[in-house]
């Protein structure tokens, strides 16, 4: 009874002390993965935007930065309860995150019906770029279809005639495939959606795409199950006899455990994105420089995302010289784009989706023999997803 | 002899608690912790319901989220309809059309399985629960106009004539309400004849066959009754969350439930209510602290299991350690 | 219909299946002798794939590392059991579980803390990492054979020792006569260990086989636990043939839904359609066996003899 009475009025003091505190800051919510296998990329994205609060002198304007993290468990419902805690409890200003498309259609309305910006620093589902969209939102990385389409046209270019393609069965898979079939002209022989996120063991799939006898094989499988499915892909000999191309699957966080257990399987693998590490502009030389003094590795594109998400925001709320309560203000700021991005200039679409390059990278090893990618040519340019045009947003 | 009042005085102070701090959180600018109760209360009805079977009648379901999770589809299925177009014949956003639903379908769900499961026994019993809950949760991961894996957000609350559930307020003391009179509805059941049966087949199923019982026929009305209730909150959950998916009716989430009633002791009507609502608040208390919070909450899981045999309630109420089970 | 792929699928789901052996043998032996049920079991698996990849890496021969990490997940799993296990051995299943799922968590924290979120990815010796031409067109990864191997070899050793040992005949007795056992002389509290210990080795030994196919990670053993679960409950608890009969059939199940369903599904309805329900039916198939099985035999295939 004592100790039920205890846990009640803890939660109740707790409660009213929430309230007491109100200082001149900005408050931002970041929603991540920060348990389960998945967390590295939890970790890889606070540290980047931890690394970029450090940059700006934990200064937005005059206004001090407290930022607040929270875990998703890489389920949409705890990412959602997350999100609800932030913008009612903490009364955060902004919430950014979100590497799951499902996490973050399943929060999306949790932090628009409370009049805050949703900044999704990873995920870009079709419903939110288009019939969702909402002038609220905005993204610093770019919408699900888009990468796989730049694959799509890499595939054509090398004369590649038919494909296999293999993905987890979940919002952003799809939309990758929707992608890379919107773009490639070459036929294609079989499709594998798999479990999510439990299956990891790809035997059934691969034998299937070898006897599809196709000239390539398309995949998308981000966090660990990318690592799995290097592996076994290396293991069944693939590697001669059906090249692969992957989207989100192969990036700064998996490259030094690749190295580690010697998949030299991947190197020479070729991957599209927006951003690389090697892009040559002050602003990435220095995020990518310090970020490898700090943490020793390369930062993945869900790092150099997180770092942007908190510049685009540094613009918005030096925009209204820190009135947090002008939100045109903010809202017409973040829209220019007018910050310094790691990937170099963008627009911002009327769904405030970028509209940005997409390189074709190459996993190569770098000048101290680190395993690492660098830019082979530019596949599109100033690139706009499809789903802009069912956005009613001018 | 003092164990039934200090039972019932305990039943009184937690339900006292649930009708007064959370209004006051809302005053005092806490809505996320009229959230956070009105979780509690969703699941506490949930745990009431798992009780009964488990408590009183010795089945312990590992599938009971599988009805959760169709109760909350029952609300968000005919509210997509409603919005989007399409299988007109239940799209609705009336609430009592989707209670009517999540009861009904659940219901009928139970019957089935329920025949087949309440021929096992012991673990088989909770293996073949979880084994209809899983078909459950990848049923609904193949229902790709639901949203599959990523599941269906509900755009708009079930409508109910004076109250609106978009006030979370009215939400929270509509959940509270139906907490209480499933707490009632469990207890009457309890004493009835057809308790003591179900009870009675707990202890020794041959005796009672052997008076001439159908044990069977008891322990699937009690199946049915559980199932359906616990349907209902999943409808109350669908629209608390607005936010609906496979992911409620994974294995997990039915193991949750058993460790609330568990926790706070099987077999009584509040005891169910104090494992939600420790299961809640710890998991909120620990889980702001750190992101390692599973480590203590898994000692306190073991701590809980090793020292204290009867459940929290057993402690609270002190009922003699030299009781007979 | 394609014979080579249907070939390598059978191998592929004889690898899966053989791997589940491994986890169910040790989930049914605990289970079926100590009558108790370890949800647990899966963060054994976890355990013993974490720690063969660290010793990988340090020593650098993977065979070696394995060699080395079995006794040390034997003694983890003995350690469980004194501490923890032994005194919920009179309690009822439902203690069990909760007290396992307590395990877990702090198990999978604790690998969390270690080991970091990462996940290691474990590389194999070279003669290991390549492939075999079984016959014309049917090329399989050596290591899968490796895998059909051990799963064949550990499945012909505990039949040996719970038919033919002392050991064995000890551990059927002490099943279903405690007191007998300790009448005669024999540590009880000590076989119960052992017994515990050789459950746990066996559920790392086939974490530490999958580690170079998916890599050592958090949260593995979830993945497996209900599954393996399935597997002793079809094939009755305590039976190691029933595990060994179990385990293959859904490893057959699962490997051939995932190759073949798409295709089958495509000729009644939409490809769309096909192409998304087809997994999760391929899924759902495993749990539609065991309630199928369950109906119509409550205690599985090889119920446990009458004690």
């Amino acid at each position: 009874m004592k100790k039920l009475t205890a846990v009640i009025a803890a939660t109740l003091m707790a409660g009213i002390a929430g309230t007491a505190l109100q200082a001149k800051e900005v408050k931002i919510g970041f929603v991540t993965t920060l348990t389960t296998g998945a967390a590295i990329i939890g970790k890889d994205q606070q540290n980047a935007a931890n690394l970029a609060i450090e940059h700006m002198g934990g200064k937005m304007g005059d206004l001090d930065v407290n930022l607040i993290f929270a875990d998703d468990g890489f389920k949409p419902e705890t990412g959602k309860q997350a999100t609800d805690k932030l913008v009612k409890q903490d009364d955060v200003d902004f919430v950014t995150g979100y590497i799951w498309s499902h996490v973050l259609l399943a929060s999306r309305k949790s932090v628009l019906d409370a009049g805050k910006f949703l900044i999704s620093a990873n995920a870009g589902p079709s419903p939110i770029a288009g019939k969702l969209c909402h002038e609220n939102f905005f993204s610093t990385s770019w919408q699900n279809d888009q990468t796989p389409m730049a694959m799509g046209e890499v595939l054509n270019q090398q004369g590649v005639k038919s494909l296999y393609i293999m993905s987890p069965n979940y919002a952003a898979g799809k939309n990758m495939v929707a992608g890379v079939e919107r773009t490639f002209k070459g036929k294609i022989l079989g499709k594998d959606f798999t479990k999510w996120p439990g299956q990891l063991d790809f035997s059934a799939e691969l034998a299937k795409a070898k006897a599809s006898g196709a000239d390539g094989l398309f995949v998308f499988y981000p966090g660990k199950a990318g690592g799995a499915f290097i592996k076994q892909y290396q293991q069944a000999g693939m590697k001669d006899v059906m090249p692969l191309y992957t989207v989100f699957t192969v990036d700064g966080i998996s490259l030094p455990k690749f190295q580690a257990g010697k998949l030299e399987g991947v190197l020479g693998s070729r991957i599209t994105q927006h951003w690389d590490p090697t892009l040559d502009n002050p602003q990435n030389k220095r995020f990518v420089a310090d970020f490898k003094t700090k943490h020793g590795t390369y930062p993945s594109f869900y790092a150099s995302q997180a770092y942007d998400s908190m510049f685009l925001i540094k613009s918005a709320v030096e925009a209204v010289g820190g009135d947090l309560s002008n939100m045109d203000g903010m809202r017409a700021a973040m829209k220019s784009a007018n910050y310094d991005s790691v990937r170099g200039k963008y627009t911002y679409g009327n769904n405030h989706m970028p509209i940005q390059n997409f390189y074709l990278r190459e996993v190569v090893k770098d000048a101290d023999g680190n395993w690492a990618t660098k830019v082979i040519q530019t596949v599109f340019e100033n690139h706009q997803d499809t789903y802009a045009k069912d956005c009613p947003l001018k | 002899m003092g164990t039934m009042s200090r039972k019932s005085l305990v039943t009184l102070f937690v339900l006292a608690a649930l009708a007064i701090l959370p209004p006051i959180f809302l005053w005092a600018g806490n809505a996320f912790y009229l959230d956070l109760a009105t979780r509690l209360v969703i699941l506490a009805i949930a745990a009431v319901s798992l009780n009964l079977i488990l408590g009183y009648g010795g089945m312990a379901s590992f599938g009971h989220a599988a009805f959760i999770g169709i109760g909350a589809y029952a609300v968000g299925i005919p509210a997509y309809h409603n919005t989007y177009g399409e299988f007109d014949l239940v799209a609705s956003y009336n609430g009592m059309f989707q209670i009517f639903l999540a009861v009904g379908i659940t219901a009928v769900f139970a019957l089935i399985t329920g025949v087949i499961c309440l021929r096992t026994k012991g673990v088989y019993f909770i293996m073949i629960t979880m084994a209809f809950a899983q078909m459950v949760f990848f049923m609904f991961v193949s229902l790709e106009v639901y949203g599959g894996d990523d599941g269906l957000v509900i755009d708009t609350r079930s409508e109910f004539p004076l109250i609106n559930l978009d006030n979370p307020l009215h939400l929270y003391f509509l959940s509270f309400g139906s907490l209480v009179a499933a707490m009632l509805i469990v207890r009457t059941i309890t004493r009835s004849q057809f308790g003591m049966v179900l009870q009675g087949s707990m202890g020794n199923d041959e005796r009672l066959v052997s008076l001439g019982y159908n044990t069977f026929a008891y322990k699937l009305t009690a199946y049915v009754i559980s199932g359906a209730m616990c349907g209902y909150a999943g409808a109350l959950l669908g629209n608390f969350t607005t936010f609906i998916s496979p992911e409620m009716m994974g294995w997990t989430r039915s193991g949750e439930l058993m460790f609330m009633v568990i926790l706070g002791g099987a077999g009584s009507t509040i005891g169910p209510v104090i494992g939600s609502a420790l299961f809640v608040l710890v998991e909120e208390l620990f889980s702001s602290y750190t992101i390692y919070w599973h480590l203590p909450f898994g000692i306190m899981l073991l701590a809980v299991v090793l020292f204290l045999r009867r459940g929290l309630l057993g402690v609270i109420s002190g009922s003699g350690k030299n009781e007979g089970h | 219909m394609d014979f080579t792929l249907l070939f390598i699928q059978t191998i592929n789901g004889l690898q899966l299946g053989l791997l589940l052996f491994l986890v169910a043998s040790g989930l049914t032996l605990v289970f079926g002798i100590l009558d108790f049920v370890n949800l647990a079991h899966g963060s054994l698996y976890m355990v013993g794939a974490f720690i063969c990849a660290s010793l990988t890496f340090i020593i650098g021969n993977f065979l070696w590392a394995i060699v080395i990490s079995l006794p040390i997940i034997a003694f983890i799993g003995y350690l469980i059991e004194r501490t923890i296990v032994q005194s919920l051995y009179t309690r009822n299943h439902l203690d069990h579980v909760l007290g396992t799922f307590g395990l877990i968590l702090v198990l999978d924290t604790l690998a969390h803390l270690i080991w970091g979120p990462a996940g290691i990815a474990v590389p194999l010796p070279q003669w290991l990492d390549g492939r075999v031409e079984l016959f014309e067109g049917v090329v399989v990864p050596t290591f899968r054979l490796l895998i059909i191997g051990t799963g064949l070899a550990v499945a012909a050793g505990l039949f040996w020792l719970v038919n033919y040992t002392r050991l064995g005949m000890l551990i059927r007795a002490g099943a279903s006569n405690r007191t007998m056992v300790s009448a005669l002389g024999i540590d009880i509290q000590l076989l119960f260990g052992l017994v515990f210990a050789l459950g746990a080795t066996l559920a790392g030994l086939a974490g530490m086989l999958i580690s170079p196919i998916t890599e050592a990670s958090i949260g593995m053993g979830g993945e497996i636990i209900i599954t393996a679960f399935v597997v002793i409950i079809i094939g009755g608890i305590g039976s190691i043939k029933g595990a060994f009969i179990a385990a293959i059939i859904v490893g057959l199940i699962d490997t051939l839904g995932r190759s073949f369903l798409d295709t089958l599904f495509k000729l009644v309805m939409s490809i769309e359609a096909a192409e998304s329900s087809a997994p999760a039916v391929s899924a759902m198939l495993v749990y539609i066996l065991m309630a199928l099985i369950l109906a119509f035999k409550p205690q599985g295939l090889f119920p446990p003899k009458v004690r």
